[in-house]
């Protein structure tokens, strides 16, 4: 089954362009026939050549990063974007949601249906869509938001994923907070489940854990694209009878998003480090299982300042109100293997029902995926992406900015422009702080 | 792609705008030159390398129709300056229909402008607008550049401001202000800005104000460094913000030096939508980042660094430097001190190689320093683009939104009233057709309100503003 991706903006375009890339060099790289020929199906169709075209959709408002990215593919050698599978205006949507999700969309909408379709049509069977776009500018988010709502009109009963980009706490776009507001808050109506990265967390992997000195954007994006490559590519489920499972988008959001009010997912990975230093280090799956599980119940999105003092609560102080601020409780989480001896690792300190809330069982909250085929150079590596309280505290800081701003009704005259009004305004905070409100008081 | 279209008003900013375009295509040149630029751009350039003026002009005007598309129109109700332009190298870029002089002046009578030429030129200045906007297969904004205190550029400029509105209301319209020094030698001046300021605060959505003073102090702040002889202190050669070197125009005029400032400006808000680079931003970012209030789009500019010294060594420290500097006092593009006034929002447009990480680790730096309005604490706006400008490894033009403009408007209040209370000059625009007493008295309440919007922003600052109290949800 095949995935149909949606590149979105500058953001969506240029982290697809390297999410491609990894999913592509993993499946060529060594002897792995069954796991390249079900990735590439699931990423790929061919030409009459056989090579491989990503079964992607580019989209962007303006020309400049749609032509890099299609360059970088063609320049790559080992893959490219579809002749006629994008399309690109020659003007942005610059930065603001409301000209995006009420102008470019509409405008456009035909255009972009047509071009998923065709997509859609080449695969032999469709496991879903994924939507990939950054919450802060304007087309991205926008023009993103609009497309997520058509692709909901026209595949009703398709896997929707959204892959989001949040940007850094400050110094991207000023009115970001407004537009990841009204685009998180249209999303959680559409989407089946919302990915997250965040530029800060993973800028701080690039300079601490991968000792990058000169950080560049295609660094940050190739950190998102190597943990959600790690997730995408096939693994072998607990119910998949020993092949690859087929449908992962939908397996993702049958493990992960099992309620409306919950679908925001947290995504970390071990290890992650600079590959020259990936000779001199041995892996083990308890040290690594012990560490990303430490990560989890902290709510530490990275292998450097773990918190080691939280812990999970005891029964009593759970039933006491008493979880403490730190303990990051989960809804959900799908742990991912891949490497040397994934059979034989112990992975019970995540199927612990302390980690979850009370009204789900841990058999039901927990699920694993696993994959002999070692991913991205390392011998073994895990990979968890968490339905829990992980986004709690950047997505109430994101509304928190973003209702102060509308308390002195700064910048909203940029979007009535356009015909989002202060009420739009007023229904996407308060879809949110519901959101806020429920995932804080999983417990 | 076609995006902006350039409007010259009156003599400073025709002079301005050939300062603009001479540097453009010296510009793009250069870059072609080095081979970093997309091939297909490139090949505009081919003929880069012979010096043969001929090819020079037809590298320029396919720059400006296909590609670079800086299309202007001049407008000047004198001849002195537009012809100039048509004696010298420039002269091929331009045909007829993209000029418009008269002969007589506007005797630096805001109301000639305004009033009397705009109802003798409207009809063929909305014409040449619509003929020059044919050509652009997508109009993103305008640029005007024109001066405050005379009268052509001051009155004819900010009417052809309002009938850009009428015409396009939905492009962007970015006005490149000069405003007069307080020593200035036109006795109207004050009248001629204070009027003009009015249309500015009412019809454009940006502007960016630059000081006659600021600009003599910059030049002259580089001919003493460069002067000054210091061992280690030599300054690269061609490299300062002041010079034309390598352009089309050969000898340098008066007020060329001053005018290149300006011409960087207009260059380096305009890289990311011509060159491509990590994190572009595109003309529209500026207005929807930078005014949260649509009355309060004075974006005060400084360009950094000034020149680049020869001695090229720690790439760090300097980059840092030109960091610091864009926030300092003396290079500011008017009078003012952004650092002790308070800031509604800022932009940093970076060029050259600069990765996200030095802006991160400069704009943690400087942010403690910087007072910001408390609905706007992280009110930063980036873009980097990765052509940096000519004799330059990196380059940095800041546009703070900040109450630091308001010294200026309330000096320019003052000699408005000064004037105005003697009723000084006054039936010299009450003669002219269409001009009446009230236009002066909506003008001077128009400055006061906006000198009273700063003030109350102002006033705010230092103080602990509360959070606003969180929509409760009811469970």
């Amino acid at each position: 089954m095949s995935v149909v991706t949606v590149q979105l903006g500058q953001c969506g375009n240029q982290v697809g362009q390297e999410l491609f890339d990894v999913v592509c060099s993993d499946a060529q790289e060594g002897q792995r026939k069954t796991y390249s020929t079900v990735s590439c199906e699931r990423f790929f169709h061919q030409t009459r050549h056989g090579d491989p075209v990503a079964r992607a959709v580019l989209i962007d408002m303006e020309p400049k990063v749609i032509n890099q990215s299609r360059t970088k593919a063609a320049k790559s050698g080992r893959w490219k974007y579809g002749d006629n599978s994008y399309f690109s205006q020659k003007q942005g949507s610059g930065n603001n949601w409301a000209n995006g999700y009420c102008v470019h969309g509409p405008r456009h909408r035909e255009v972009v249906e047509e071009l998923v379709r065709r997509e859609v049509e080449r695969c032999d069977r469709l496991a879903g869509l994924m939507a990939m776009m950054s919450v802060a500018g304007g087309t991205g988010s926008g023009v993103g938001t609009y497309v997520t709502q058509c692709l909901r009109d026209v595949y009703p009963k398709s896997f929707i994923l959204n892959h989001l980009t949040w940007p850094f706490g400050t110094g991207e776009v000023i009115v970001q907070n407004y537009n990841s507001v009204l685009t998180l808050a249209h999303l959680y109506q559409l989407s089946d489940a919302i990915l997250v990265h965040e530029n800060d967390t993973v800028h701080r992997i690039c300079s601490q854990l991968l000792a990058i000195k000169h950080i560049s954007f295609s660094d940050v994006n190739r950190v998102i694209a190597h943990q959600l490559g790690s997730v995408l590519q096939p693994v072998l489920t607990a119910d998949s009878h020993g092949v690859y499972s087929r449908n992962p988008l939908g397996e993702l959001v049958s493990a992960l998003a099992c309620h409306p009010e919950y679908k925001l997912l947290s995504v970390c990975t071990i290890p992650q480090m600079p590959s020259s230093s990936i000779a001199y280090s041995t892996f083990s799956w308890p040290g690594l299982l012990k560490h990303l599980r430490q990560m989890l119940i902290s709510n530490s999105k990275m292998e450097e300042g773990i918190d080691w003092q939280v812990r999970v609560p005891t029964g009593s102080e759970r039933t006491r109100g008493l979880t403490g601020s730190c303990f990051n409780t989960s809804l959900a989480n799908l742990l991912i293997l891949r490497g040397k001896d994934v059979y034989s690792a112990d992975t019970g300190g995540f199927a612990d029902p302390a980690l979850y809330t009370s009204w789900l069982s841990s058999e039901e909250a927990f699920t694993q995926w696993k994959s002999q085929v070692p991913f991205n150079k390392y011998e073994k590596s895990a990979t968890l992406v968490s339905n829990s309280q992980a986004l709690l505290r950047p997505l109430d800081n994101m509304v928190g900015k973003a209702w102060n701003m509308f308390a002195s009704r700064a910048y909203i005259h940029q979007y009535t422009k356009f015909g989002i009004s202060e009420e739009d305004f007023l229904e996407s905070f308060t879809s949110l702080e519901q959101v806020i409100s429920s995932y804080s008081q999983l417990c | 792609l076609t995006l902006t279209l350039c409007f010259s008003v009156g003599q400073c900013g025709n002079q301005v705008g050939c300062r603009f375009w001479d540097l453009a295509l010296r510009e793009h040149a250069h870059v072609n030159k080095k081979g970093v630029y997309d091939e297909a751009l490139s090949s505009f350039f081919r003929n880069v390398d012979s010096s043969g003026v001929k090819d020079v002009k037809q590298m320029y005007k396919i720059n400006v129709l296909t590609y670079l598309n800086l299309q202007a129109v001049l407008v000047d109700m004198e001849e002195g300056v537009v012809n100039e332009i048509l004696q010298g190298p420039l002269r091929e870029v331009f045909d007829s229909t993209q000029l418009l002089t008269d002969v007589s002046g506007s005797g630096n009578n805001w109301a000639v402008g305004h009033m009397t030429y705009s109802s003798v030129y409207r009809d063929q200045i909305v014409d040449k607008l619509r003929k020059a906007a044919e050509h652009c297969d997508c109009l993103q904004c305008f640029f005007l550049i024109h001066s405050m205190g005379g009268g052509t550029g001051s009155g004819l400029g900010t009417r052809v401001l309002s009938l850009l509105e009428e015409e396009f209301p939905e492009v962007c319209r970015i006005v490149t202000s000069i405003y007069p020094s307080s020593e200035d030698d036109v006795v109207t001046s004050p009248y001629n800005s204070v009027l003009a300021m009015r249309e500015l605060t009412e019809h454009a959505d940006c502007v960016l104000p630059v000081e006659n003073q600021s600009l003599v102090d910059i030049v002259n702040k580089i001919k003493h460094m460069s002067h000054s002889g210091k061992p280690g202190s030599m300054i690269k050669r061609d490299s300062t913000i002041i010079s034309g070197q390598g352009g089309l125009s050969g000898a340098e005029k008066p007020f060329d030096a001053m005018n290149n400032i300006v011409a960087n400006l207009l260059l380096n808000i305009t890289s990311s939508a011509r060159f491509e680079g990590s994190l572009n931003m595109d003309l529209n970012e500026i207005a929807m980042n930078l005014v949260p209030f649509p009355r309060l789009h004075y974006l005060v500019p400084s360009l950094t660094p000034l020149y680049t010294l020869s001695d090229v060594s720690v790439p760090t420290r300097r980059l840092d430097q030109m960091f610091s500097d864009a926030f300092s006092k003396d290079h500011q593009l008017i009078r003012a001190d952004p650092k002790h006034s308070l800031y509604l929002a800022c932009a940093l447009m970076v060029r050259g190689h600069v990765q996200v990480s030095d802006l991160r680790r400069n704009i943690e730096r400087l942010r403690l320093s910087l007072p910001f309005v408390s609905w706007n604490q992280e009110g930063w706006k980036t873009g980097l683009c990765s052509v940096p400008p000519v004799g330059h490894s990196h380059s940095l033009l800041a546009l703070a939104n900040n109450t630091c403009v308001k010294p200026t408007f309330m000096e320019l209040r003052e000699r408005f009233t000064k004037l105005y209370r003697k009723k000084a000059h006054l039936h010299h625009y009450l003669h002219v057709d269409g001009m009446e007493q009230s236009h002066f008295s909506e003008a001077i309440s128009s400055l006061s309100s906006l000198i009273e919007e700063y003030q109350n922003l102002d006033a705010s600052k230092g103080k602990l503003t509360p959070d606003a109290p969180r929509l409760s949800i009811a469970r």
